[in-house]
Formats: C-alpha cells, sequence, structure tokens
C-alpha cells in the first residue's frame, strides 16, 4: 500500500465532515446508504415474518400499512437512487476521465448534507407516528385522510430530490470539461455514460417530485383542492404529476447497475465490450424514451383509451435498448477469459434476474394482462426483480470490483463467492413465488390474505431469510478486510480503466500526472502495461504484489 | 376455451380465457428467451473458462447485423404482445349497449352494491351468467378499485367521478373480490365474493328480497322534489331550468355553442358544478348541491331523471312528471 493517500493524508472528524475530496464524500455517502438499507431491510424483514400467516399476528394493521410505506420510502429514496451514482459515481467518476476531482467539489459536499436533512427528516417522520400512505402518497389518502406524520416525511423527500438534482448537475459538468487530454467521449467507460444518463434524468425529472410532493404537503396543511375533489381537485392529477418524475426514477435506480456490470464483464472476460457504442447509445435511449411511459401506473384509473394506448407502446418502446445491453453482455462472453471471482458472479446475476424483472414488465406493459394483474404481487415480484435482483445486486457487483482501489484491500474471495450464491438464492426464492401470488389474484398491501396463498407467502418468507444472510456477510466481511485484507497493489484484475494506473488507494490528487489516454476502452490486446498474454514465457508474466 | 391450467385462478367470465391466453402467450414468448440467454451464459461460462493466468479473450467489438436482428426480432414480439393486449383492453373500456347496471360505492372499508330493482347488498354482488354487466363505481372518500380474479378484471373507484366495467360471466359459482387499490388501515379487509347464478336463480334471489328495497326511482323522485329541483326544472320547460324529460343519454346544447351528451357523468356534474356547462337559452342560476347529496342520493336522481327519458315535454302544465317505466 502507498504510505500516503486520501484515507490516511489529513486526520480528524472535521477533516472528513468538511471535506471537498468526491472519494471521502462517496464515503460518507456509504455510510448514509447502509443505514437507510439497515432500515429499510428491518422494515422488509418484519413485514414478511407478518405474511407467515393469512391473519397476521406481529404487528396491527395499522403497523403494518406503516411498515410497507417506510420500507418503500427509506430504500427507494435514501438509499436505491443515491447508492451507485453518489456511492461508486462519485468515487470513481474523476477517476476514470483522469481529472483531480468533480467540477464543483463544494457543491458535491453540500449535496451529501442535504441528504442528511431530507433523511433527517423522514426519520423524524418515522418515530413520530410513522407514515401510511404507501410511497406513492396517492391522493385525497395521503392529503387528506391519512391520520400519520406525512408532513414532516415529504419535506425530507422535497429537501432530499435537491441532493439528486446537484449530484446530477455535478456529473453532467465534469463529463463534459474535466476529461483528460485524449479521452474522447467514445473512449469514456461504459459506467460513464451510464452516470450521464442517470444525471440528465436527476436533472430533468426530480424537480416533479419536489413541486408534487410540496403540494400535497400544502394540501394537506392549508386544505387546499389541488387533489381532494370534495375541493374541486383531481385525484388523478396527483398521479400523473408523481409518476412523471417516479418512473424515470425507476431509470436512476438501473441505469448505473447497468453501467457497472458493462464494466466487470469485458474485465472477467479480458475482452472488449461487444457493441460499445450500442451500449452507451442505449443508456441515453433509456433515459430519454422514460420519460413518455408514466401513465403506465394508471392504465385502470379510467383515463382515456387513447392515452393508454399511447403509453403501453412507449412502454414497449423503452423496453428495446434494454434488451440489446443484455445480448451485447452475452455476446461479450463469447471467446473470451473468463474468471469466476465474485463481481463476476454479481455481474451474470445482475443479467439472469433482470432478465426475469425486464421480461414480467411486459407482462405489465401489455394492457389485456394489467387489467388483472395491476396492483396485485405480481407487480411486487417484478420490480423488487429489477431493483434487488437488478440494482442492487449492480450495486454489491460494483463494491466488489472497486473494493481494492477504494480501500487498497481484497476481500476474501471464497466468502464473498458464498454470500453471492446465497443472495442469488436467497432472492429467487423470495420474490419468484410472488408472480404466481399476483396472478392467482393476492393483491398488494395487504397485511391479510385468505388462507389459499399461505404456502407461496411462507415459501417466500423462508427465501427473504436466506437473503438477509447473504446481505449481512458482505456487511462484516467488508468490515473486516479494511482492517485485515491482503493489500491489493494498483490493479489486482487487472482492469482496462484509468482509475486502476493508480494507487490503490489513491492520493487525494488522484493521479501524480495527469494522464494523456491513447488507448481504446476494455482493449486488452493493446495494453502490454496490463501484464498479459503479450510475453512469451510465462516466467516473465508479473505478479498481482504490492506497489 | 375454458382450459384450467396450473397456477390459473378459475376462469369465471368471457375476459378470462382471452387473459389466460394472452399471459401463455407472454410466458411462452418470456420462457424462450431467459431460457435461451441463460443457457448461452451459462455455456459461455464453463466453455471459456481461463485457462492460464495471463491469457486475454478474442478481441472482437461488435457486428451491425447481428445488433440489427437482435433489436427487429424483439421490436416485432413487442407489437405483437402491444397489439394482442390492446384488443382485449379496448374491447374491455368499452361496454356494449345492453348492459345491465349494477351501481357500487366503495367507501372505507366496505362496499354499498345495489341491484337494478334497489336490492342492497354489502361486501356481495349476485350477478346471472350471460348477460352483461355493467358496474359504475363510485367513491366516497379515497381511490379503491373493484378486482374480481375468476373474472380477470378491475377498475379503479376514484371520487369526484365515476368509472366504469364491464364482464359477462360465465360459469355459476362463488368467487372472492377484493379492493385492490390501496385505502388505509382495513383495505386488506374490504372485499368480499361474488355469486354468479343462472338466471332463473338471481332472478329468484333478486325478488326474494328482505324487504328494505326501495327503487331508486322512487327514492330519487322523492328527493327530486325535497331538494326543491321540480322548482325550477318544470316539465315543460318554462321555468328557470331547462326540462329534464327525455334528456338523459340525449344530445344538449351548450351556450358556448358545443354539445355533450348527457349521460351519468354528464348529470352528476350539473348537479354538483352547475356553472361547468350551462344549456343554450338558460341563465347561470342552478345552485351547487356539492356536500348536500350522498353518492348514493346522486345515482337515486340519476335513477330518476334516467326514467323520464322517454317521456315527451307536455305543451301545458307546469307539474312534476310521473315516474316513467325503467
Amino acid at each position: 500500500m502507498p504510505q500516503e493517500h486520501y484515507l490516511n493524508a489529513t486526520y480528524g472528524i472535521r477533516s472528513w465532515l468538511l471535506t471537498t475530496d468526491h472519494k471521502r464524500i462517496a464515503w460518507l455517502y456509504l455510510m448514509g446508504v447502509t443505514f437507510f438499507f439497515s432500515v429499510g431491510g428491518i422494515f422488509a424483514t418484519m413485514i414478511r415474518i407478518h405474511l407467515l400467516t393469512p391473519e397476521g399476528y406481529l404487528v396491527t394493521p395499522e403497523t403494518y400499512n406503516k411498515l410497507f410505506t417506510m420500507h418503500g420510502v427509506a430504500m427507494i429514496f435514501f438509499f436505491l437512487i443515491p447508492s451507485i451514482p453518489a456511492v461508486l459515481g462519485n468515487f470513481l467518476l474523476p477517476l476514470m476521465i483522469g481529472a483531480k476531482d468533480v467540477a464543483f467539489p463544494k457543491l458535491n459536499l453540500l449535496s451529501w448534507y442535504i441528504y442528511i436533512t431530507g433523511g433527517c427528516f423522514v426519520l423524524y417522520s418515522f418515530s413520530t407516528g410513522g407514515l401510511d400512505t404507501g410511497w406513492t402518497f396517492y391522493t385525497p389518502l395521503s392529503s387528506v385522510y391519512s391520520n400519520s406524520a406525512v408532513t414532516p416525511a415529504v419535506i425530507g423527500i422535497f429537501i432530499n430530490g435537491f441532493s439528486s438534482i446537484l449530484t446530477g448537475m455535478n456529473f453532467v459538468v465534469t463529463i463534459h470539461t474535466m476529461r483528460a487530454p485524449g479521452m474522447t467521449w467514445f473512449r469514456l467507460p461504459l459506467f460513464a455514460w451510464a452516470q450521464y444518463a442517470t444525471s440528465i434524468i436527476f436533472i430533468l425529472g426530480t424537480p416533479v417530485i419536489a413541486i408534487t410532493l410540496l403540494m400535497a404537503g400544502l394540501e394537506r396543511i392549508f386544505h387546499l383542492g389541488f387533489f381532494n375533489p370534495a375541493l374541486g381537485g383531481d385525484p388523478i392529477l396527483f398521479q400523473h404529476l408523481f409518476w412523471f418524475y417516479s418512473h424515470p426514477a425507476v431509470y436512476i435506480m438501473i441505469l448505473p447497475a447497468m453501467g457497472v456490470v458493462s464494466e466487470i464483464i469485458p474485465t472477467f472476460a479480458r475482452k472488449p465490450i461487444f457493441g460499445y457504442s450500442f451500449i452507451a447509445g442505449s443508456s441515453i435511449a433509456i433515459a430519454v424514451i422514460g420519460f413518455f411511459v408514466w401513465a403506465h401506473h394508471m392504465f385502470l384509473t379510467g383515463e382515456s383509451t387513447y392515452a393508454a394506448l399511447a403509453f403501453s407502446l412507449l412502454s414497449y418502446l423503452v423496453a428495446i435498448p434494454s434488451a440489446v445491453k443484455v445480448f451485447n453482455w452475452t455476446a461479450t462472453l463469447y471467446k473470451g477469459s473468463i474468471s469466476y471471482d465474485t463481481p463476476m458472479l454479481y455481474a451474470l446475476g445482475f443479467i439472469g434476474l433482470f432478465l426475469i424483472g425486464g421480461l414480467t414488465g411486459l407482462f405489465l406493459a401489455c394492457l389485456g394482462l394489467d387489467i388483472h394483474i395491476h396492483d396485485t404481487y405480481f407487480v411486487v415480484a417484478h420490480f423488487h426483480y429489477i431493483m434487488v435482483g437488478g440494482a442492487i445486486m449492480g450495486y454489491l457487483g460494483g463494491l466488489h470490483f472497486w473494493w481494492p482501489k477504494i480501500t487498497g484491500k481484497l476481500y476474501p474471495e471464497f466468502l464473498a463467492r458464498v454470500a453471492a450464491v446465497t443472495l442469488f438464492i436467497g432472492f429467487n426464492l423470495t420474490f419468484g413465488p410472488q408472480f404466481i401470488l399476483g396472478f392467482l389474484g393476492m393483491p398488494r398491501r395487504y397485511h391479510n390474505y385468505p388462507p389459499e396463498f399461505q404456502v407461496l407467502n411462507v415459501l417466500s418468507t423462508a427465501g427473504a431469510s436466506i437473503l438477509a444472510l447473504g446481505y449481512l456477510l458482505p456487511m462484516v466481511y467488508f468490515t473486516w478486510s479494511v482492517r485485515y485484507g491482503k493489500a491489493a497493489g494498483p490493479n489486482p484484475w487487472p482492469a482496462t480503466g484509468l482509475e486502476w494506473t493508480t494507487a490503490s488507494p489513491p492520493p487525494t490528487e488522484n493521479f501524480d500526472v495527469t494522464p494523456v489516454v491513447d488507448w481504446e476502452p476494455y482493449d486488452y490486446k493493446n495494453r502490454p502495461d496490463l501484464g498479459l498474454a503479450t510475453p512469451i514465457s510465462p516466467s516473465l508474466a508479473p505478479s498481482h504484489g504490492d506497489d | 376455451m375454458q382450459v384450467q391450467l396450473p397456477f390459473y385462478p378459475e376462469q369465471a367470465s368471457n375476459f378470462a380465457p382471452r387473459v389466460d391466453s394472452l399471459m401463455t402467450f407472454l410466458i411462452v414468448v418470456s420462457v424462450f428467451f431467459s431460457a435461451g440467454i441463460t443457457a448461452a451464459i451459462v455455456y459461455f461460462f464453463f466453455k471459456y473458462h481461463r485457462k492460464s493466468k495471463a491469457e486475454i479473450g478474442a478481441p472482437l467489438h461488435g457486428d451491425l447485423r447481428l445488433e440489427m436482428t437482435w433489436i427487429v426480432i424483439p421490436s416485432l414480439l413487442a407489437l405483437a404482445m402491444f397489439g394482442w393486449g390492446a384488443a382485449v383492453y379496448v374491447d374491455y373500456r368499452h361496454a356494449p349497449k345492453d348492459t345491465m347496471d349494477i351501481y357500487v360505492i366503495g367507501k372505507q372499508w366496505m362496499w354499498k352494491i345495489q341491484q337494478p330493482n334497489g336490492r342492497r347488498e354489502i361486501n356481495e354482488l349476485h350477478v346471472p351468467t350471460g348477460r352483461d354487466i355493467k358496474l359504475i363505481l363510485a367513491s366516497e372518500d379515497v381511490i379503491h378499485d373493484f378486482f374480481v380474479p375468476a373474472f380477470r378484471v378491475k377498475m379503479d373507484v376514484v371520487p369526484g367521478h365515476y368509472n366504469t366495467m364491464w364482464f359477462r360471466p360465465t360459469k355459476p359459482g362463488r368467487y372472492h373480490f377484493f379492493c385492490s387499490q390501496y385505502c388505509g388501515t382495513s383495505h386488506a379487509m374490504m372485499g368480499g365474493w361474488v355469486t354468479v347464478m343462472d338466471p332463473s336463480g338471481y332472478a329468484a334471489w333478486l325478488s326474494g328480497s328482505s324487504g328494505e328495497n326501495v327503487d331508486p326511482v322512487v327514492a330519487g323522485e322523492k328527493l327530486f322534489v325535497e331538494k326543491a329541483c321540480a322548482t325550477c326544472h318544470l316539465a315543460n320547460g318554462t321555468g328557470r331550468a331547462p326540462s329534464l324529460n327525455g334528456v338523459y343519454e340525449g344530445t344538449v346544447r351548450l351556450a358556448d355553442g358545443s354539445s355533450v351528451t348527457a349521460d351519468d357523468a354528464y348529470i352528476r356534474e350539473s348537479i354538483l358544478n352547475p356553472p361547468a356547462k350551462i344549456v343554450a337559452g338558460y341563465q347561470p342560476v342552478m345552485p351547487s348541491f356539492q356536500g348536500q347529496l350522498t353518492e348514493e342520493q346522486i345515482l337515486s336522481l340519476t335513477a330518476y331523471i334516467k326514467s323520464l327519458q322517454s317521456q315527451p315535454v307536455p305543451a301545458s302544465g307546469a307539474g312534476v312528471s310521473a315516474p316513467g317505466k325503467k
């Protein structure tokens, strides 16, 4: 390990809480998102235990309704949306493009403080009465009828939105203006393309949810009539405004994970990604088309049939770029030199689970099927396959892939593979049965259910216990590795990105000398500095030791 | 085609076999692609396992024809899925002309249902096989949803306007219905049973009332007088307001020159928000009844006005016309 790096360059709590180093800010976010993941995870555990029996004896109906609401709010707004962009994006983007930091380092720190402030308001809501409106806050239930702590929660989410907007703006400017010499747009790593597409959604979409929740909150406090029909308002207006952001929000949650997979697969197959420009372009296509599908959440509100037809067709259109990615990732494996390291296991697990999640989205986009499966457990299974099977696997894969760069240490490989497989099995057992439950007719957000649905619910809860183990293992061994892990060296895999040409962990200013890029991404054939395949004799192959 | 597949609910309506066939089509396509891709990944994973420490993979960058193939073929399949689903949905959203209309009111946390002859049910719905049934859905508070898995149909119940849904029951039996839009504390308890009977059984059930039925037309006529509608809406049209004879489902000319069809939604809006649409030739003087009538009362008034559909406007006489036949 290098003598001095970004983690030990300065000491003390103030050097962390007042840092403008993007790498330290990434750690601050890591602490925050891990905390909210744990909070959301505890709620999920309680939900699944409660659903072991049809009558549900663990909690009261009121509490159950709060549990699923707070699970959704914590996981979506305070874990999934920030996770990859604010942790991995913040850490890696400047390193990947050869820059010293992001374009606006102080704004970057402000983003984190805004995130924490929003989080505090939401935690206040959770602990003083809780929230029972569903994370979707449909009116007039949320704005008129609910007796829970809605106002502090919407204030918290409103504030948190600005964290996203500032981060998105920071990333866009960074990518446009701070690329190292020779780093052209089409030499950018695909993770950068994914962050760019995500940032567009951050900037354009988030203001809409902010205004929407503000209106719902004002209606609640001042008895206004935006969405309350008794005062001339329209509850469906809320849904249009809400979903205009919240649909693109799901692409915020998945695009960065796809970017991670696009980095891992070429690295562990040791060949270029198949179809680079198609993968880069598909990220932009998903971000753009994703703004035009929101009312597929509203097919059964009584919206016009013409609108429903348009939104269904567009929803099928947005699926095509995702399919393109899956085909290209698979093709990248062809004639590769594939290793079974943990990041690769996560990336392949992502593809399998995202495939199911994405295909089941086609079921929901199908108007004739949605009549039956809307608002059932089919929907719950679909979005968990994408957000947990997809986004979280991508996040964990990325954490494992870049952990050596972030900490200078290796995580324990065998235990990590066990955890990855445990997660995959536990996940499928938890959410697979829910597709069947939904098609059989079990609605969502039910604290009780008819007895004939019990077997599938018990299977799902059994799976959840395995899933929980899968999540606990990395929390333990990552923490262990920071102190006791083997030293990683600058490029243990080895991978081709710029971030791997500097020390592990990097110095505060990232690079001793500004790099000049004259190679294509993932170009294993023309990178003799990686010490692969070009030596004629095995004795000339370098070892992966300390730097 | 009424074939019972495993993990498929019972089929008890005209839509069930259509939805199930569509489901089977999507399952087959999905299994094909996911099995295919999974097989390819597993095969490549083992076949191209790294054999030596410094080995690298083949420098393949892409193939335009392959990209086009796997864009075009999925697009065509997606269009097929869209088209088939759209056909079912368009049928579902356009009820046939001659339906039997049942009124369904959802409120936290129960359902009140009113059969055509006025017989009421709480958390129960009786329907006959072989008839096209249209449910007119109203909410008294938050958004609910009426879902019958065995029929494969649902529709949101939204406060502030009516939604309708239709189906034709095909198999006698007792089937769950559920509230399917989260509506607060007892959302999960807000369900009940749909009982499908053959037509004679239904007729027998319908007439064997517990004595508590009030014909909604009679109730509506009473309200029409009580709330003083009759003082302006004279039958011969000479009052301050248009005659309501023959209005229902007819075309109304508005003051701004446009025309509307006087359906249930128009009548409801005219009662709750009269200035929204002023009839040509009349002054905007009708007061709003927002907050003064329950959803049930509005439905009764609508039923009464519907009963005046075939009444001609009398040449003379200003009194309230006799209740017409349904």
